[in-house]
């Protein structure tokens, strides 16, 4: 097993290569490492796993509920919803199922009511139903004036989007399968030269060699297309995503996920609970040609704030912890773009948009049977073995946390020397994410994998004590 | 599972406040008193101010916060470090984490003195990108003092009160080059000789005013800042290259236990809501210092400590917890006032007032349901972030039974 962040790269050709290790190269990465004689490799651009959109969205593990019935996305969502939340249950990845309510503002949105419940149903889904204004309000009592009713939908969960990544990307690497780090793909040409034998992969560390190709590299999943094929079956268009992070104080002013009802002007803005405690206000959705643009705006913000004034007063008047933006990788199509080119060797996961961490274990399964079809015998894929399940720390605030723990204190200390006070984050925890099978690269991978840092003071009392155990452990060579 | 003990006051938050109200309470044999503190050491902020200029000798931060820790002892008080009050089991039954595993500990008298902090950049709701490079001065400070790291080169520091040009020498002791002081006032909100020091000094620091950040940028590291002039619309906007930018002041009370235990807050300091004697609104429950109202000078948090200790005593003799007091409120722009509670028999204090925006011989009037009780013209300039204190004399006239008292400029 190893990760490699430096220093030059195996010369001996993968059988398989997953470009990107968002959720869902992770996902695929974890998929492909039960087959045990497979040289799997995972090669990601950043310095960590997770850390383009799979770290920046809204944490919902969707139904489906909506989605565009008989699509690809709408079945993908359907199944890697269940397969998620049983993943997470044994993985300890938290996940709380408030449920969601998507509330009617005015006329227009209570007479689309109907329709999406009628939706749900072709997607499978017949558990929604639609509540009058009165239960609306008895279920979330400081919800702003004027809801007219609501769309119930029980089955919408909110999940730690960190620790799924992080978990497959555990599991994939315990189980074999190399994972390059600040490993960008540059180029891709064949070997031998004008053969067909193995794809090579420059990147600035050196080249990776591969026979099976698959491109999970989100927002430059096309880019990547072109380069290997030589053409490409869409265009990314970035839709960028803002979100304002409130105080834990103000996670008692809501239960559900609060979705807006989706009209002819547009999407609208969630409020929902995360499961560290907060509650989120967002997104915005701007269509932007820069695919690096993950910052937040004057405008983004005070839109959101204007529209979470309406939807729940007392939100604005608690501290905001953290504002943040993601990017969705929009197509000009309604649907995923996952396709295979058997000829090439290669697969296509693009257009993930807006579902990818909800539908990410299902992608993967579609993903390795078209990799099965495409490579016939020349892969064994038939059976996969069985994966050694991983338990990861647990960052959600409804199950217990180690500083909560009298018996993890008494057996270590270190459990009970809290270095984020917002977060409650302990001095053991920090190390065991220091010391882990993929540490993290930075002090924003330390907070993804633990909270530290990540609360309402964003450092004031904590930063330099947690940079001081980052710097020490990286010294000590114990986690690099 | 928790152990369960029991003393009679128990201080949260070892501070200059804590530290003041732990040592007066044992010398004056309270019984048990038990200061918690969730950092290693305990001192408070001044632990990390390595200049001079604390308490009534001047003395450096970490010297004050010794001598206030042996104070303490020396007083019979126990100071435990490393241990946090997570929560609350009851009115006056708090939770704790420490090393030594969890406890649950009830006291007849609690203390709230957990301090302060400053906004960061996110709550400050600063666009741009995600940079590192990007402090407050509680955290600049402790990794210049206490843990000698590395900051950065070139640094823009936001705000010019006090604490922002003690982020300024902080800076300076770790070699950043300091390339301007910026605030959104028209005048720094400190004397005349500190502002003309750092901008005529050697290298000299120019102080941008009537500016805001509007943007931070750069990925991976800041590379700049771009600064706003002027309002929004024919604002000009330049654009500063730094890789560490500090934000400073905008001070706000750590009150999030005081609100888990469901104590009452005021709504202009935002920490507990406070009468004349640090009582709350929950009966056995005080608090004092820069978590009632943000920010005081260590000397002022600490000399509140020591106040508390006599009606600390008084609970614990028996007198009887106010119940039914008047709140003091503000009107704009005049931020918050404190105490922002009245109560019967509570001592006429001084009160201590902020405003949001620079005033020039305001005249403060305190009324109450349209009756005026008090009226003072304040003489010469008052700055915001900088407190403006005035008599308690007209509290005899405060109908117990009224609305709330109002002091607001006249
Ligand atoms: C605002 C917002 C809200 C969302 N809310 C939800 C939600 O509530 N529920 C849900 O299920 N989904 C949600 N999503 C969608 C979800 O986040 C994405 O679908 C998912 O993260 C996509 O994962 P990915 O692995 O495809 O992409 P990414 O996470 O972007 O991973 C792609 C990786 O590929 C790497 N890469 C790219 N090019 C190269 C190269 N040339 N060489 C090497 N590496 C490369 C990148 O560095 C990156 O790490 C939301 C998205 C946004 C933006
Ligand atoms: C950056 C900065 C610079 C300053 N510079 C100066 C200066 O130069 N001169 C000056 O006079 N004043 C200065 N001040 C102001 C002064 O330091 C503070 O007002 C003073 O320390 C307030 O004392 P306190 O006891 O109320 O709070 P603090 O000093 O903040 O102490 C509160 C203590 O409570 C602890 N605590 C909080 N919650 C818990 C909990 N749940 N469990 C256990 N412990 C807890 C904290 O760890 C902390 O040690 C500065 C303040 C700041 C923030």
């Amino acid at each position: 097993m190893s990760v490699t962040t430096k220093g030059p790269l195996p010369a001996e050709p993968y059988d398989v290569t997953v470009v990107g290790a968002g959720v869902v190269g992770s996902a695929i990465a974890r998929e492909l490492a039960g087959h045990h004689r497979l040289r799997v490799a995972l090669v990601e651009a950043s310095g960590d796993v997770g850390d383009g959109t799979s770290k920046a969205n809204t944490a919902i593990l969707h139904t489906g509920f909506d989605a565009v019935p008989g699509s690809l996305e709408a079945r993908l969502v359907r199944e890697g919803s269940r397969l998620l939340a049983a993943y997470a249950a044994e993985s300890g990845i938290p996940v709380e199922p408030v449920g969601a309510l998507l509330i009617a503002w005015d006329e227009e949105q209570l007479a689309a009511l109907p329709g999406l419940l009628k939706k749900a149903e072709r997607n499978g889904y017949d558990e929604a139903r639609i509540i009058g204004a009165d239960e609306v309000r008895a279920r979330e009592p400081h919800l702003g004036e004027g809801a007219l009713g609501a769309l119930d939908v029980p089955g919408e969960s909110i999940i730690c989007p960190w620790t799924t990544t992080l978990a497959y990307a555990t599991q994939a690497v315990r189980e074999g399968v190399d994972l390059h780090l600040n490993c960008t793909v540059e180029k891709v040409g064949s070997s031998p030269p004008g053969g067909s034998e193995c794809h090579e992969l420059t990147t600035p560390r050196g080249v990776v060699r591969t026979r099976y190709l698959i491109n999970a590299a989100g927002l430059h999943a096309d880019a990547l297309d072109r380069r290997v094929l030589g053409r490409g079956a869409f265009t990314v268009t970035p839709r960028r995503g803002q979100l304002i992070v409130f105080d834990k104080l103000a996670r008692d002013l809501v239960s559900h996920i609060l979705l807006p009802v989706p009209t002819a002007l547009g999407k609208g803005v969630l409020v929902a609970p995360t499961v560290y405690g907060n509650v989120l206000l967002g997104p915005t959705a701007e269509e932007l040609d820069d695919r690096r643009a993950t910052g937040t705006t004057g405008e983004g913000l005070a839109g959101l704030r204007a529209k979470g004034r309406r939807i729940l007063p007392a939100l604005l008047d608690e501290e905001v912890t953290a504002v943040y933006a993601g990017l969705r990788a929009a197509t000009e199509h309604d649907d995923y773009q996952i396709h295979g080119s058997p000829e090439e060797r290669y697969i296509t996961v693009g257009g993930i948009r807006s579902t990818g961490l909800t539908a990410s274990m299902a992608i993967a399964e579609y993903v390795v049977g078209l990799l099965a079809e495409a490579a016939g015998p020349d892969l064994d894929l038939t059976v996969a073995g069985n994966l050694d399940p991983v338990s990861m720390p647990n960052l959600g605030e409804a199950f217990l946390r180690p500083y909560q723990r009298a018996d993890l204190i008494a057996t270590d200390s270190a459990y009970g020397s809290i270095v984020c006070h917002c977060e409650r984050v302990t001095r053991g925890e920090i190390r065991d994410a220091l010391i882990s099978t993929v540490p993290p690269g930075s002090l924003d991978g330390l907070r993804r994998r633990t909270r530290a840092r990540g609360g309402r003071c964003q450092g004031f009392y904590c930063g330099a004590a947690v940079r001081e155990l980052f710097d020490g452990w990286g010294e000590s060579g114990a986690a690099r | 599972m928790r152990r369960q003990r029991s003393v009679d006051v128990l201080v949260v938050g070892g501070g200059p406040a804590g530290l003041a109200a732990a040592a007066r309470l044992a010398a004056s044999g309270a019984g048990t008193v038990e200061v918690l503190e969730r950092e290693a050491r305990a001192g408070g902020v001044p632990h990390h101010c390595h200049h001079g200029g604390f308490g009534r000798w001047g003395v450096t931060g970490p010297q004050y916060a010794e001598r206030l820790v042996e104070d303490a002892l020396g007083a019979g008080a126990a100071v435990r470090t490393g241990v946090s009050a997570t929560g609350w089991a009851g009115p006056l039954s708090l939770d704790t984490t420490g090393p030594h595993g969890l406890e649950r500990i009830t006291a007849r008298a609690l203390i709230l003195a957990t301090g302060a902090r400053e906004r960061p950049r996110t709550a400050r709701l600063v666009p741009g990108s995600r940079p590192a490079g990007v402090f407050t001065t509680g955290e600049l400070q402790q990794a210049v003092n206490i843990y000698r790291q590395e900051i950065g080169t070139r640094a823009v520091v936001v705000g010019a009160e006090p604490v922002s040009y003690a982020a300024l020498s902080a800076l300076r002791r770790a070699g950043v080059e300091v390339a301007a002081l910026v605030t959104e006032e028209k005048r720094p909100q400190v004397g005349r000789c500190r502002a003309a020091a750092a901008r005529l000094g050697v290298p000299s620091v120019p102080l941008v005013t009537g500016a805001v950040v509007a943007e931070l940028m750069g990925r991976g590291r800041l590379s700049g800042v771009r600064l706003r002039r002027g309002d929004g619309r024919d604002g000009r906007e330049c654009v500063l290259a730094c890789d560490t930018v500090v934000f400073t002041g905008d001070f706000v009370p750590d009150h999030e236990l005081a609100r888990r235990g469901g104590v009452l807050l005021d709504a202009g300091t935002r920490g507990p809501a406070v009468d004349g004697s640090f009582r709350t609104a929950s009966p056995g429950v005080f608090a004092v210092g820069s978590g009632v109202h943000a920010v005081v000078p260590a000397r002022v948090a600490a000399g509140e400590g020591v106040r508390v200790a006599r009606a600390v005593r008084g609970h614990l003799e028996g007198v009887g917890w106010p119940c039914g007091a008047v709140p003091v409120v503000v009107g704009a722009p005049l931020r918050w006032v404190a105490p922002n509670l009245l109560s019967p028999g509570a001592p006429g204090s001084r009160f201590v007032l902020r405003t949001a925006k620079a005033l020039v011989c305001p005249v403060l009037v305190v009324s109450q349901d349209g009756r005026c009780l008090y009226r003072q013209r304040v003489l010469g300039k008052v700055l915001p972030n900088r407190g403006l204190y005035f008599s308690g004399s007209w509290v005899g006239k405060v109908d117990a039974g009224g609305g709330p008292v109002r002091v607001a400029l006249g």
